[in-house]
């Protein structure tokens, strides 16, 4: 935490204005993210949680310049966002794995590696290196299909970690696992986060993960999409998955909820 | 191997109809001849006769079958395995402007695919006329093909190739235009994280995720070759090839060495597809892909 708070003078990693993203779609005008203001800084664990709707998947689209905004700004490391993917400047893990099952586990890290010009002597170092940091080394020659799902998906964020972007945008990337194995990938990601220092933008749905894993929590409520509240995470950076049974986890998931019921307190 | 007996059941079923068939059919013709003779035929007589004629309205299996042999096997025997006389010799001439006519619209269909995915103006102003191509009878426009090459200095393989490519350009076209956008916008966006270009998105991930749609389009347009190879032989003044000995079969009457040619154009064909079936399996399995 104190290394998040001594960078929080320096200028945020992305810095969203009043963005507003609106849909046209037959049934009228969808206001997918209204007026939303934030800063990450870097090194940062940011968590997007809030109901379906709430615009926290557009939100990371829009860091990764997968979608346009109508209104207001947004910066990544100071650039726009066009010019932040072009330098190759976030990895981005979706909810699917998304290997290619014609690749094995190496050449799937390899892919964005060959696309991005890396020599293949530095590909071959920084595949050993993001597998070993996932904790796969030894499966470089295995392909997709012989490893679990929750291995697939480690191997999808060490595709994303393989070349140097120094943040990580991950789009619920454990929603589709189950509980035991997705308490073992918090467990590795936050360890990751912990030795890489990279800042990471998390959507998720589940309250427990999303205070477990941020040094900050942004619940989101829908229609139109925007923030509710913004948690300061009080936890410690070292944490133990038995946190998640202290009164400080506790007060930190209520206000969580809190902030989600009020969210919905809106409509009508 | 479990498909064998079935598979033996149907082609046994299948022989016992056309035996049974040659005798329908035959029959009045062996009764024309013997009311001529004047003699009455007994019906052992008479299935002898239907199973025996030289020019049965339907040969038995086992006359095709001598005739394929006399024609194949036993010009290899004797050492002449390219006279014209011979089924392999045709057979060849089939297949090499199969074989032509099979890359060339392999190519052609991929071409016009990849411009089709690739190019807006293709996709909204090409399909259209690829499925009218293929609502013209080739039977109409083959003799054109062949006269207007002819009337430009090309003859021989090629005229025949391009109505096979005709033919077989448009199940590759399709097939390739699915096959390409197959990739989910996922993968697509993922391309995009790292800033891929479209050549590479397309050799890396278009082009890999195309191929189950590739083989099946393929295994169509060899069928679709070979029928137009046969085709494109018929006009040419039936000189060589499969389709001549049809013709040439029909002009005379020789319903032996027609069903011969038919039976030889069906194996042609089956050996092909199972060809193309066989490296499918190899490649896909190797890419994981397999179904």
């Amino acid at each position: 935490m104190q290394d998040a708070q001594a960078t929080s003078t320096a200028s945020p990693v992305i810095a969203a204005r009043d963005l507003s993203l609106t849909f046209q779609t037959n049934d009228g005008p969808v206001h997918a993210l209204k007026d939303v203001t934030l800063d990450v800084q870097k090194g940062d664990f940011v968590s997007f949680i809030g109901p379906s709707g709430c615009g926290k998947t557009t939100f990371l689209r829009c860091m990764a310049d997968l979608e346009h905004p109508t209104g207001g700004s947004i910066s990544v490391n100071g650039m726009t966002p066009a010019e932040a993917r072009q330098r190759r400047a976030y990895g981005y893990v979706f909810q699917a794995a998304g290997l290619y099952p014609w690749r094995t586990i190496g050449g799937n890290i390899r892919l964005p590696l060959e696309i991005m010009g890396y020599s293949k002597s530095d590909q071959n170092a920084r595949i050993a290196r993001v597998l070993e940091l996932v904790d796969l080394a030894g499966f470089e020659k295995k392909f997709p299909w012989q490893l679990s799902g929750g291995m697939q998906q480690r191997a999808s964020i060490a595709r994303a970690l393989a070349f140097d972007a120094d943040i990580l945008l991950m789009d619920e990337p454990f929603g589709a696992l189950d509980e035991i194995v997705r308490d073992h990938l918090n467990e590795q990601l936050l360890h990751l986060w912990d030795r890489t220092n990279k800042t990471i933008c998390f959507v998720t749905h589940s309250i427990p993960e999303a205070v477990y894993l941020s040094t900050k929590i942004v619940v989101m409520s829908p229609r139109p999409g925007r923030i509710a509240d913004v948690i300061e995470s009080t936890l410690p950076r070292e944490r133990p998955l038995d946190i998640r049974d202290t009164p400080e986890f506790l007060e930190i998931a209520h206000r969580v909820r809190d902030g989600l019921r009020s969210g919905h307190s809106y409509e009508g | 191997m479990r498909n064998v007996v079935p598979v033996l059941t149907v082609v046994a079923t299948l022989i016992a109809l056309w035996y049974a068939g040659a005798v329908a059919l035959n029959a009045p013709w062996a009764y024309d001849k013997a009311a001529r003779a004047e003699v009455t035929l007994t019906f052992p007589e008479l299935v002898a006769d239907t199973w025996s004629q030289e020019k049965p309205k339907l040969p038995a299996p086992h006359q095709v079958a001598t005739e394929i042999w006399n024609t194949t096997g036993a010009m290899i025997a004797s050492g002449r395995p390219f006279s014209k006389r011979s089924l392999i010799y045709h057979s060849w001439i089939t297949f090499s402007s199969t074989a032509l006519g099979f890359l060339l619209g392999t190519a052609l269909g991929t071409l016009l695919a990849i411009g089709i995915v690739y190019n807006r103006t293709m996709d909204m102003s090409v399909m259209p006329w690829v499925i009218a191509s293929q609502t013209i009878p080739i039977l109409a426009i083959a003799p054109m093909i062949i006269v207007v090459l002819n009337a430009v200095g090309i003859s021989g393989l090629l005229p025949k190739a391009m109505i096979s490519m005709y033919l077989s350009f448009f199940p590759v076209v399709v097939g390739m235009v699915k096959g390409l956008r197959s990739p989910s916008q996922m993968q697509l966006d993922q391309m995009r994280t790292w800033n891929a270009s479209r050549s590479q998105t397309f050799w890396k991930l278009r082009l890999p995720s195309s191929m189950p749609y590739f083989f099946t389009s393929l295994k169509i347009a060899m069928a679709a070759s070979l029928v137009g190879a046969i085709v494109g032989e018929l006009p040419t003044g039936a000189v060589a090839g499969l389709g001549a000995r049809l013709l040439a079969g029909s002009y005379y009457g020789q319903t032996i060495q027609i069903w011969s040619a038919l039976i030889m154009a069906a194996t042609l064909a089956a050996v092909l597809v199972g060809l193309i079936g066989l490296i499918q399996r190899i490649t896909l399995r190797r890419m994981g892909m397999a179904a």
